[in-house]
């Protein structure tokens, strides 16, 4: 009984971050947003490491979108997305997804569904999110699964399939779960959905 | 003697529609909720043999507002009041990390003195949370003394987010650019009152509730989650914390002014109900100290809220920002194409991600500590649905 309550006050030194793996104070204020546009130029070195880790396995089959202090987002082909995840996972660190969104772009003709992507496991990357994202076509909107990756995504991929219609292959269940069982109407997070009277 | 398929036969024969005997009967279906006094606005159907629970799905949707197809029909700044809705007694949190996305995007620089009350608002409002939370979770288990307690005492923080915010539980308080208005005179005495009383309130919960042997032998070993399933399921908040991770995002990644203070992330490492209860309770504790420095280091004078045009928009981009809530990580990603109405608005909340969790704890189970892992998951049916 009071092994449990002193657990608390013992720290495990392991697992906490420490000083020098944070990130600098000004890379977390709201003034990130005040630095748009010339990204290259200003990438920061660590998450430039990251990126390069990752390009120097897989080439040119990804394309960075953008790199900001704590924050990266890569562009993969669907075909490569599984590949490439379980390399995160494996060699790099990030264990876990924290949230799986779907955007329409219907001037592209295409919906766009992205992994945020975290860590535990590594402390230097605790503050860090990496966007993996895929791009896939609007009529026949066809992705793999990453549940075979990340145990985490299945109910976010279960969500985004009836948000936003995209069939995930090789997921156990892709049906209803927020919507009412009734729904019979196209995927509500689609552009041309509308709300009534707006 | 006839055999069973035999018997099958003769009664599809006879018309009968007598079912087969099989594993199947042996289990009967349960569904816990939506209706149920604990369940909240969701449902889980279970099935059991005997005692035991070898079958879990989890079926939310019952409240489900869309949310993130409204956001998409407002401004950024209209978007706070109806934001705030999936966890009204968590509202300040839930409104922050959006606060944050949008001033990233936007570009809008937060006076100092408002990151301080906006922090404290948060820090008040995750107890108020916390505090109906435990109440519930001490019904659940049958002691009526823990839901009138913490009840009760939840009712001096909302008086006191009702001087600071002028609404007792729907504050809107967070916007982009600061917080709504400044704090009035004599809060600081008021709070640091309510904060040291609370704090010796908390003894007496640990002595009654935590430290009972009835509440020790209902949780301690049951629904264990251990280090490496936690990671797996990518739970967050206390549910991650009690099964010994110390991830906190006010550590991992300090917003606004969470790097000036000094605290530490509260964590077990049994990863079992009683860990999963006692880990928001600490957290708790924590807060009260991180209140008392924030009434102390807080600004004296200064603007609260930054200008800000009628119509605010930024370049087309996008952002995820995260900040710590009763429940864990809670997470906005917020696309935005330029205009003043965001494009894509994603929430991603503790409470759907520890969903996960349910049918992996609950199977295997006895029926009888299905309320006890439910409620530990510190679960917000309403939150999860969105």
């Amino acid at each position: 009984m009071s092994a449990n309550k002193d657990e608390p006050k013992k720290p495990d030194t392991s697992l906490l971050p420490t000083p020098a793996a944070k990130p600098p104070a000004t890379a977390t204020k709201a003034t990130t947003g005040t630095q748009p546009a010339k990204k290259e130029q200003e990438a920061p070195p660590f998450e430039k490491g990251l990126v390069e880790e990752i390009k120097k396995k897989f080439g040119e089959s990804i394309k960075v979108v953008f790199i900001k202090p704590l924050r990266t987002k890569i562009m993969v082909e669907p075909k490569d997305i599984v590949a490439i995840a379980t390399f995160l996972r494996d060699n790099m660190g990030f264990d876990h997804a924290e949230s799986v969104a779907g955007t329409d772009y219907p001037k592209d003709g295409q919906i766009e569904v992205i992994y945020h992507l975290g860590s535990y496991t590594r402390e230097d990357l605790a503050a860090h999110v990496l966007a993996l994202t895929t791009r896939t076509n609007r009529d026949d909107a066809l992705l793999p699964t990453l549940i075979n990756v990340y145990k985490s995504v299945e109910y976010h991929e279960r969500e985004t399939f009836e948000m936003l219609g995209v069939y995930f292959e090789g997921h156990p269940r892709n049906d209803r779960f927020l919507l009412p069982e009734d729904w019979a109407d196209i995927p509500p997070l689609r552009k041309d959905f509308r709300i009534k009277g707006r | 003697m006839t055999s069973l398929e035999d018997k099958f036969e003769e009664s599809k024969k006879l018309g009968l529609q007598i079912a087969k005997e099989s594993e199947d009967d042996r289990l009967m279906t349960l569904s816990v909720g939506p209706q149920h006094p604990g369940s909240g606005h969701f449902r889980f159907i279970i099935k059991v043999d005997g005692d035991y629970i070898v079958y879990c799905d989890p079926d939310p949707g019952y409240v489900h507002r869309g949310e993130e197809k409204m956001c998409e029909y407002r401004n950024v700044i209209q978007n706070i009041p109806h934001l705030e809705r999936p966890v009204i007694h968590d509202s300040n949190n839930i409104t922050y990390s959006y606060s944050l996305a949008v001033e990233e995007l936007v570009g809008i620089e937060v006076p100092r003195r408002a990151q301080y009350i906006r922090a404290l608002a948060s820090e008040l409002n995750r107890q108020v949370y916390t505090l109906y939370w435990l109440a519930i979770y001490g019904i659940f288990l049958g002691h009526s003394t823990m839901f009138m307690w913490p009840t009760g005492d939840r009712e001096l923080l909302i008086d006191l987010l009702e001087v600071l915010t002028g609404a007792r539980v729907t504050h809107a308080y967070n916007i982009p650019g600061g917080v709504r208005n400044d704090m009035p005179d004599g809060f600081k005495e008021r709070c640091l009152r309510q904060v040291r009383y609370l704090q010796k309130r908390f003894k007496e919960y640990e002595d009654i509730f935590y430290n009972m042997p009835l509440f020790r032998q209902r949780t301690e070993g049951v629904a264990v989650l251990s280090k490496e399933d936690a990671i797996k399921l990518g739970v967050t908040g206390s549910v991650v914390r009690a099964s010994g991770i110390p991830y906190d995002i006010r550590k991992a990644e300090p917003y606004d002014i969470y790097n000036e203070i000094d605290f530490k992330v509260q964590y077990m490492k049994t990863g079992d109900c009683f860990a999963r209860s006692y880990v928001p309770f600490l957290d708790m504790k924590e807060s009260c100290h991180i209140i008392e420095q924030l009434l102390d280091k807080m600004p004296q004078s200064g603007e609260v809220r930054a200008k800000l045009q009628p119509n605010p928009k930024g370049p087309p981009g996008e952002a995820y920002r995260r900040v710590e809530s009763g429940r864990g990580a809670l997470g906005y990603y917020v696309v935005s194409d330029g205009t003043p109405k965001p494009y894509r608005v994603k929430i991603s909340v503790g409470s759907f991600r520890n969903m996960l969790a349910l049918p992996y704890l609950l199977v295997g189970q006895k029926m009888g500590d299905m309320p006890a892992t439910y409620w530990s998951l510190n679960y917000w049916p309403v939150e999860a649905d969105r």
